[in-house]
């Protein structure tokens, strides 16, 4: 039932205490939280910076606008309304397609205009935001994830969080939607995280709700035989949002479109610890070895050093092995 | 970054806070715990005169602080006359005058005293050396051999006081001795003879405390002082060196305790009384010389008082937040709206407060649900839910109150925005996250609201926290401490075990 300190620290586990004083506190500048914060600001930061975002559809700023979104989306096939400035999936309605009665959620609920409308209004009133404070809506085309890994998710997009510490990728997972988690692929909400090996993006472990996973619940497909294409490619965009944001301890959300490869879906100046769990695998001795650094050096650089030194083989592979 | 000015700021914070509080405890006797009790005398002073008619003016000496007591509070009723208090050298005094006054007259001054055994002795200046003493005949030689035969049996001013006094009393009184207390009263003459001998003494005036003792008079007693200037007390009539417990020193210096103007037949009787005070009444009472180290709540009027009881609370509250948030990990909604809830739980019992609380909670959340049908901005649905709140609470004071549970009435204690938010963001959670996260959080407010109660509404801690300032600071220090805790939180040892399985 409980771990002893020693054996966690044995492990290389990073506490939240630990991440906010030691990680976020130090090496996250909290003038530059607004970066991230607003998923707006975001996205017209990576524009200038030609990293490629999900194409913006509209922004909805104040409640005499809400009765325009339905016109907004009209045309769309599917869509997504998101609040600037939420996070942990809070306030996210992913909409797949749209007919003349409504619009449907990838778990095939329906939606009605005034659903529609409402939830836009609870958005700018700052339902979803930190601390209440008012907030805008954005609209963002869906994205269309690359087919390869249609088995691994079930209702949505699944995403790939790449911890960038001083600008190194020390850590990925893919977090896979499930139908608890509700088209969003956030792992408090019920997605199944999956530790990826930094070196070829392989599958290394899967958790869900904290606890161990070697399939996904709701499609049965084994998490074993996933890797993600384009890794190196998916790597440098993220490491390269370090120069972008100048934040050091900082969660990248990344996604595979069919069409654009990978794209930068949101950032995170106060990523979650449950990444270890997904590796199987403490923090601690990574960040100890990128903070040894003296220098930094270029994207390339850094995401080739990130690949040599946190080469890992997949127990999920070991375990089938044997 | 260097860490050294955060551990000398926790440092210096601990050590004034820790410095402050003894002090308190030490220089004011401000117990440790909240159910000692202290010893307090009521001494009252009654003045008696003939007014010759005409202008009056009575001076009576008070006491002061002293070895063994404090002063704390004092009241006259002298009906007719101004009264001013001077206090000087020669010590305290009280003055009451008339422009007119015939007949028999009659002052009360009453003072309360705490039995306060550490107290210190109060610096005495030594009279001034008497003028040069000269004796008619035979006194002259009495004088010269008592004085030398205590002389030689005797090491210094004390030793020699005691001999002295000794060679005048009981039987060993010789020839010397009995001729001179024929002619003179015994007291003056000890003091005589001592500053003949140049010793620096005078006589001073005590009452011995006897509980439920009326019409006392004050007795007088023999202050030596040695070249230190160091001083004790010499009881007259058998030499005993030492201040008995139950003396109470009346006035101090040479002046007489009682003078009269304009009057006849004066005198002065007192009455005393001794009970027992909790030791927080007993402190309230202590006369606030306000200097900065002596900086309390107790200046303050009384109902400002009661306030800043409550508000001195508010960071123990904060320190149990900060404890399970930071070293357990429990999630709360709203970090410090535990504390608030827990304030009312002091207002309310417990008990009642939880029935209350979760009554309030669990009808605005089905009230809230409704109205999230009603499609409506965030500003004006809250302010629906406060309303549906208000009504609530209302509702329920009415039938508790019927039902003749007059506990029910303390709702209304219950911080109403704040429950009005809580009942908001637990519905939203209901709706995003599901009822697991609402029993979460919500039962994580209510645990920490609880905790916070119990230690807030700890007697002890009550005490500490309203009596010595100085623990503020050293919260202030652990509560710094503390956010730069950097190892596990309890419920992380349960959250990572998985990892450390294989
Ligand atoms: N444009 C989109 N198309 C499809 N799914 C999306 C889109 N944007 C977000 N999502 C889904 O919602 C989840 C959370 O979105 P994200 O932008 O990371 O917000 P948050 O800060 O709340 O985590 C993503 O992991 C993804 O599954
Ligand atoms: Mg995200």
């Amino acid at each position: 039932m409980w771990a002893t300190p020693g054996k966690l620290r044995a492990k290389g586990i990073i506490g939240m205490n630990r991440r906010n004083i030691r990680y976020i506190g130090r090496y996250n500048d909290r003038s530059l939280y607004p970066l991230v914060d607003d998923k707006l600001k975001t996205k017209l930061l990576a524009k200038r910076h030609g990293i490629t975002t999900p194409d913006l559809i509209g922004t909805i700023t104040n409640q005499f606008s809400v009765k325009h979104v339905a016109e907004m989306v009209s045309g769309q096939p599917g869509f997504v309304v998101k609040p600037a400035k939420g996070s942990g999936g809070k306030g996210i309605l992913v909409v797949e397609h749209q007919d003349a009665e409504g619009y449907i959620k990838p778990s095939g609920h329906r939606l009605h205009r005034e659903d529609l409308e409402r939830h836009v209004s609870n958005i700018l009133s700052g339902l979803y935001s930190l601390g209440g404070s008012p907030d805008v809506a954005l609209v963002e085309s869906l994205i269309a994830f690359d087919d390869s890994l249609s088995e691994y998710t079930y209702e949505g997009v699944p995403d790939i969080r790449v911890i960038v510490f001083k600008g190194y990728p020390v850590m990925a997972m893919m977090r896979l939607s499930t139908a608890a988690s509700d088209g969003k692929a956030n792992l408090h909400q019920g997605a199944v995280g999956v530790g990826l090996d930094i070196a070829t993006g392989t599958a290394v472990r899967g958790v869900q709700f904290d606890r161990p996973r070697v399939d996904h619940p709701d499609t049965g497909h084994d998490l074993v035989s996933l890797k993600v294409p384009d890794w190196e490619v998916l790597l440098k965009l993220a490491a390269s949002c370090y120069e972008m944001t100048g934040l050091g301890y900082l969660g990248t959300d990344m996604v595979l479109d069919r069409r654009h490869g990978p794209m930068l879906l949101e950032l995170n100046a106060r990523p979650g610890l449950a990444i270890q769990m997904a590796n199987g695998e403490g923090l601690r001795s990574r960040l100890d070895l990128i903070e040894r650094q003296s220098e930094n050096g270029d994207v390339d650089a850094r995401v080739a050093f990130a690949r040599h030194h946190f080469a890992r083989r997949g127990e999920l592979q070991e375990a089938m092995a044997s | 970054m260097s860490r050294v000015p955060f551990y000398l700021l926790v440092g210096v914070l601990l050590l004034t806070g820790i410095a402050v509080t003894i002090y308190r405890h030490v220089a004011f006797e401000v117990p440790w715990a909240p159910g000692e009790q202290r010893q307090v005398w009521e001494v009252e002073a009654q003045v008696n005169f003939i007014a010759d008619g005409g202008p009056a003016k009575v001076s009576l000496a008070l006491p002061s602080n002293q070895q063994g007591f404090r002063v704390l509070t004092e009241n006259t009723a002298s009906s007719g006359f101004g009264l001013s208090f001077l206090d000087d050298e020669e010590g305290r005094r009280a003055q009451w005058a008339t422009r007119d006054a015939k007949g028999s007259q009659q002052l009360y001054y009453s003072v309360q005293l705490l039995v306060a055994p550490e107290a210190a002795p109060p610096d005495i200046e030594p009279p001034s050396p008497a003028p040069d003493i000269s004796w008619e005949r035979p006194y002259d030689t009495a004088a010269e051999g008592a004085i030398s035969r205590a002389y030689r049996q005797s090491a210094d001013a004390f030793t020699f006081a005691r001999e002295l006094v000794r060679a005048f009393s009981g039987d060993r009184q010789d020839e010397n001795a009995r001729l001179l207390l024929t002619q003179f009263d015994r007291p003056s003459l000890l003091v005589r003879l001592l500053n003949q001998a140049d010793i620096a003494a005078r006589e001073i005036n005590g009452l011995m405390l006897e509980d439920g003792r009326r019409r006392q008079t004050l007795t007088t007693w023999i202050q030596v002082f040695n070249e230190e200037g160091d001083w004790v007390i010499i009881n007259p009539t058998n030499g005993e060196q030492g201040r008995p417990d139950n003396l109470l020193l009346w006035g101090a210096g040479d002046q007489a305790v009682l003078e009269v103007q304009g009057g006849s037949d004066s005198q002065v009787t007192f009455s005393m009384l001794q009970h027992n005070e909790p030791a927080s009444v007993a402190v309230r009472n202590q006369l606030a010389d306000d200097t900065l180290l002596n900086f309390s709540i107790h200046s303050l009027p009384l109902e400002e008082q009661s306030l800043f009881k409550t508000i001195l609370l508010i960071p123990i509250g904060a320190l149990v937040v900060v404890l399970l948030r930071v070293l357990v990990g429990i999630k709360t909604s709203g970090t410090f709206m535990p504390v608030l809830i827990a304030l009312a739980f002091i207002q309310t019992s417990l008990f009642t407060g939880l029935v209350g609380f979760l009554l309030v909670v669990a009808v605005g959340l089905v009230i809230r649900s409704y109205l999230s049908y009603l499609n409506l901005l965030l500003v004006a649905r809250v302010s629906a839910v406060i309303i549906t709140v208000i009504a609530i609470i209302s509702l329920f004071s009415v039938v508790a109150y019927r039902m003749g549970l007059n506990a029910g009435l303390t709702i209304t204690f219950f911080p109403m925005i704040i429950l009005s938010w809580t009942i908001e963001r637990m519905s939203i959670l209901w709706e995003e996250e599901g009822s697991k996260e609402v029993l979460i959080q919500g039962g994580g407010s209510l645990l920490t609201a609880i905790l916070a109660y119990l230690a807030m509404n700890n007697p002890w801690i009550r005490h500490i926290t309203f009596n010595f300032l100085g623990v503020q600071l050293i919260l202030m220090a652990f509560i710094l401490l503390l956010g730069n805790y950097t190892g596990y939180r309890l419920l992380e040892l349960r959250r990572f075990k998985p990892i450390t399985e294989d």
